[in-house]
């Protein structure tokens, strides 16, 4: 190797252009015949190769759509081809998409869409008063009247403008401030660029964010890329996956050890688990994020997607404010929202905005100057976020269509939530937490131990082969457990509650059917 | 203003604590982070335009955005077609609708057949539609005579800036001596610089050669490359062609140099080719690395690592707004191609109106269909006006003594380079500014026109330049360049 580098470096002398060109080449040559070359072909190594790659990227894992769904998309390949499986189709309950799954868009948000994508059509007597207003307030707002002008890395003022008045309306009257708003590609980019500003220091002073346990791999994966460390705390099974201050204190004094906790993550409604939390669950966490000064990261996609009638959303924001000045002036606070979810399902669009609370203005500067080199969200995104903050009222023309899509949605969600949770609790050696809110469930799964021994023969988490099986003989994609976390011996998968009523219902029934078969073969 | 510290024990004093964010305790990569093209001097712009709104009388009535290639923004209509098809795909009630022509209705249907639930508000596979990578798979054969392209090796993206970022992500590794180099031209589009820093990369310049149009010499190549050995261990080279700031197109032989050069050097290359629709200059012509790669033969075309980025923001389509885009990797090893789509799943996939938009860039109307006559008209008027004024550009600022320009070849900039008097460099560093962005800011504050200071972009040392789109219509165009112009010289004999 050394006689290798030095027969390259000789070329790095004063030459001739041509001279040093067949000096270079010859070389080159020696230097590739000392290196090593894979025996099947005569080609040099790649410069790009596993081993030479960024580890960090290495490291990264994102479940929702890892190897069971590169199998499922397999297996689709198969179908196509003719090739006989015992289904029909694969059905996709991995990901939390709801139109893919058949849900319809809301009538109003692609008007409006429409009219701002061609604006030819604000002269069409076919689309109502409403949507042409609100079309036309966002085009004014945007660079040559246009969506395909950039806008400014924050996002379109106006815009932002319409999301803290829905958060002020939201919150009761807690006042948000346009300046701390921030539209971005999806929530997952606003949550991503805060931590990335967040992450530094080295060896012990690693800064470490707590995370969730179950949690959304967004969370790990962004914390891998970015080398930061991954701080666990456990969400309590056995009372509806309740958040509890003393395992979040376990778990913040436990990594003091060997880094610098400084960020606290939380997800509620949550995801895999679809708990609302209380309350004064909510009060618990702020005031622990106070006294350990840590930043707090609020992921509130599925605020609009509360099923339980027990339960209600309570903002981070608004809880925070009304905790009084020590705490509303003093902790950090980035909350999270998006298009995807809710009663829109708008995934495409990568819509989303988060709001920063207590922010040190230099901070926001680093953060837009960050912001600035991508350029901006996408454009269409900002809109289809401007109508979910600003929807139709009473009053207005489309206002009956839109409350009726909008309850027959939400409705349907809550409806198969229950559904889900109803069905899985009748399948013995399955236990499935209420789904009190978001959109999947995340039942826990008894593996006998003989299934687990042939997991571990395949070199699998159990409940990828557990998974795996399900796939192969059901047609069905769901997650397994190891994907978002668990306790060490525990095993479950997340399911979407997306496809239609009935065949849900269908689908429930073969994974009981499956998960019946499964005990008994691995009796 | 106060600093960092001294706000944090003002904020001590007044009860507040001192806050876990801040500038002391940020990431210090983002901390290094810079991006000239909305940096300062467009903040400041901002600040203008908001004192104009408010009443304040200016020497001018309104800002002059020249610093950010938005076509759009400056008044460039979008294609019809193009608005036509995606209004269908967003609100497929129009289908049934009179208003639209057939072949319009056709592409949509055939999109939204191609998406989840039939709708582009489901998120796509991470990689984009797979109809829609066929498709600019094809294109890609259609523009480089019929060499093959396989829509497995295409990945579209958030704009190009997000394929270039994922692509830069991976190549980054090693610490000390051994951390990952990436060559970048200077000048450059700092989406390179930034980005380098960002992943804490080391950044090597290799210079443009001004008194040649912009020309990439091999040899400046490779004088970079030795000097960055001693320090970091260099793996990739990037290319900019049309190039941005410069507007220059590359030469076959230059480019064929570039990728001999880079199989020898082991070097991974990217080739930032968003202007290829945006070739101006009589006797140039785009050449696509690929294209070029591949004639090249073995060993080259069968084993040197490229990956090359388009984009729905340029061309004749100025579609900023919608971040499509798209990156072809060429001999990308097959398990890192892996690794590359598990990165970008994390981000689920990118924005599906700007897939759809990417699709009716890479199949236009054919000459058959109903649409081709004005698709056409309106894509000819935007190239040739577009050609029109990098000419005007040019012209007027090479009459200007004092600011001489290289031709614009390509893109959608002029990058001219200004003579600053010694007193005015002096004056500059009094107030802690660049000499180009003192300039740039007085050219700002007396004519409400923002372009952007060379310095951020690079520059050989002792040289000073700005980059100004060509965007304005052409005749607004012509009073901004003269107005400019008189500005320099009133600035020279002010600080003559």
């Amino acid at each position: 190797m050394q006689r290798a580098a030095a027969l390259v470096r000789r070329g790095c002398g004063p030459r001739t252009p041509s001279s040093w060109g067949r000096s270079q080449s010859s070389a080159a040559a020696e230097a590739s015949a000392v290196l090593k070359v894979r025996p099947e072909r005569s080609r040099r190594e790649r410069i790009l190769t596993l081993e030479s790659m960024n580890p960090q990227v290495k490291a990264v894992e994102y479940a929702v759509r890892g190897p069971i769904v590169l199998k499922a998309g397999e297996i689709e390949l198969e179908l196509q081809r003719g090739i006989k499986k015992p289904f029909t189709e694969v059905i996709r309950a991995n990901i939390g998409d709801a139109q893919a799954m058949g849900q319809q868009p809301i009538t109003f948000l692609r008007q409006v869409m429409a009219l701002c994508t061609y604006p030819n059509l604000l002269d069409s007597p076919s689309f109502p008063e409403d949507a042409k207003k609100r079309a036309r307030r966002i085009l004014q707002a945007c660079g040559g009247h246009s969506l395909g002008s950039y806008s400014a890395s924050q996002g379109v003022n106006c815009i932002r403008e319409d999301v803290a008045a829905y958060i002020t309306r939201r919150d009761g009257g807690v006042p948000a401030d346009p300046d701390n708003i921030y539209l971005t590609t999806g929530a997952s980019d606003g949550i991503s660029t805060i931590l990335k500003i967040l992450v530094s220091g080295g060896g012990k002073s690693r800064t470490g964010v707590m995370i969730p346990i179950p949690q959304y791999p967004l969370y790990s994966a962004v914390i891998s890329e970015l080398d930061a460390i991954q701080v666990n705390y456990y969400l309590d099974e056995e009372n509806c996956w309740a958040l509890n201050v003393n395992e979040l204190r376990r778990a913040v004094q436990e990594a003091k050890d060997h880094c610098d906790p400084k960020v606290l993550c939380i997800i509620n409604p949550g995801n895999p688990t679809g708990q609302v939390q209380s309350r004064k669950c909510i009060e618990d966490v702020i005031h622990f994020a106070w006294e350990e000064k840590l930043f707090l990261l609020a992921d509130e996609v599925y605020q609009d997607n509360v099923y339980s009638p027990d339960c209600r959303f309570h903002s981070f924001k608004k809880v925070l404010y009304e905790m009084g000045p020590e705490y509303s002036s003093n902790v950090e606070l980035a909350s999270f929202h998006s298009t995807s979810k809710g009663y829109m399902g708008e995934c495409g669009y990568r819509g989303g905005y988060m709001e920063v609370i207590n922010l040190h203005p230099e901070i926001k500067g680093q953060l837009v100057k960050l912001l600035s080199v991508r350029l901006c969200p996408p454009v269409s995104g900002q809109a289809a976020m401007d109508i979910v903050v600003n929807p139709p009222v009473a009053g207005e023309e489309s206002f009956e269509q839109f409350s009726r899509e909008k309850e027959s949605v939400l409705g349907n969600l809550a409806k198969k939530a229950k559904l889900t949770e109803d069905l899985f609790n009748q399948v013995p050696g399955i236990h499935c937490n209420p789904l009190q809110g978001a959109m999947y469930a995340f039942p826990r799964i008894f593996i006998p131990v003989k299934a687990v021994e042939a997991a571990q023969a395949h070199q699998m988490a159990p409940d990828m082969f557990y998974c795996m099986k399900l796939l192969e003989e059901t047609g069905i994609c769901v997650v397994p457990g190891s994907g978002f976390g668990q306790r060490e011996g525990t095993y479950h998968f997340r399911m979407t509650i997306l496809p239609p009523v009935e065949k849900l219902k269908t689908v429930l029934q073969k994974v009981k059917d499956f998960h019946i078969n499964f005990l008994e073969k691995y009796a | 203003m106060a600093s960092s510290t001294g706000d944090q024990s003002q904020a001590v004093r007044n009860g507040l604590r001192t806050k876990v964010l801040t500038l002391h305790s940020m990431n210090p990569r983002v901390r290094r982070v810079e991006y000239a093209v909305r940096g300062p001097i467009v903040q400041r712009a901002l600040e203008l335009e908001q004192e104009l709104r408010q009443g304040v009388k200016k020497p001018f009535t309104e800002v002059i955005r020249a610093n950010i290639g938005d076509a759009q923004a400056m008044g460039q209509r979008p294609i019809t077609f193009l608005r036509q098809v995606l209004a269908l795909c967003v609100n497929p009630d129009l289908l049934t609708s009179p208003s639209f022509p057939d072949d319009a209705k056709k592409r949509a249907e055939r999109i939204l057949q191609a998406c989840g639930g039939h709708s582009l508000g489901a998120y796509s596979v991470s990689s984009g539609i797979q109809l829609i990578r066929e498709d600019v798979a094809q294109y890609i054969e259609r523009r480089d005579g019929g060499i093959p392209a396989d829509p497995n090796n295409v990945f579209l993206s958030t704009g190009a800036s997000d394929a270039i970022v994922t692509v830069l992500k991976l190549l980054v590794a090693g610490e000390g001596h051994t951390r990952t180099g990436v060559l970048i031209p200077i000048p450059q589009y700092p989406l390179y610089s930034a980005t380098l820093a960002e992943l804490g990369a080391v950044q090597v310049d290799y210079y443009l050669d001004e008194e040649r149009a912009w020309a990439l010499d091999v040899s400046e190549l490779h004088r970079a490359l030795c000097q960055a050995r001693g320090h970091c261990h260099p793996r990739a080279l990037c290319v900019i062609n049309p190039g941005n700031p410069t507007g220059q197109v590359q030469t076959r032989e230059c480019i064929e140099a570039v990728i001999r050069f880079a199989f020898e050097e082991r070097l991974f290359l990217l080739a930032d080719e968003v202007y290829q629709d945006n070739v101006y200059a009589a006797g140039s012509q785009f050449h696509s690395f690929k294209k070029v790669l591949m004639e090249m033969g073995p060993p080259y075309a069968g084993q040197q690592e490229l990956a090359s980025f388009h984009s729905t923001s340029k061309g004749y389509m100025g579609e900023c707004g919608f971040r499509g885009g798209y990156v072809e990797v060429v001999n990308m090893d097959a398990a890192v191609q892996q690794q590359m789509l598990k990165l970008m799943s994390v981000r689920l996939c990118p924005p599906v109106p700007g897939q759809a938009l990417l699709d009716l860039v890479v199949s236009p109307p054919a000459p058959t269909d109903p649409s081709f006559a004005q698709f056409q008209a309106e894509r000819q008027a935007v190239l040739a006006e577009l050609a029109a004024k990098a000419k005007l550009t040019e012209q007027v600022f090479n009459e200007a003594p004092g600011i001489s320009c290289n031709p614009v070849q390509g893109a959608m900039y002029s990058f001219p380079r200004v003579q600053l008097p010694p007193r005015a460099v002096e004056r500059a560093q009094e107030l802690g500014l660049a000499p180009d962005m003192f300039f740039c800011l007085r050219l700002l504050e007396e004519t409400g026109i923002c372009v952007v200071p060379g310095s951020g972009f690079g520059q050989r040392e002792g040289t000073y330049h700005f980059r100004m789109t060509i965007l304005p219509p052409l005749e607004k165009l012509r009073l901004l360049l003269e107005k400019l112009s008189r500005f320099h010289a009133k600035f020279t004999l002010e600080y003559s």
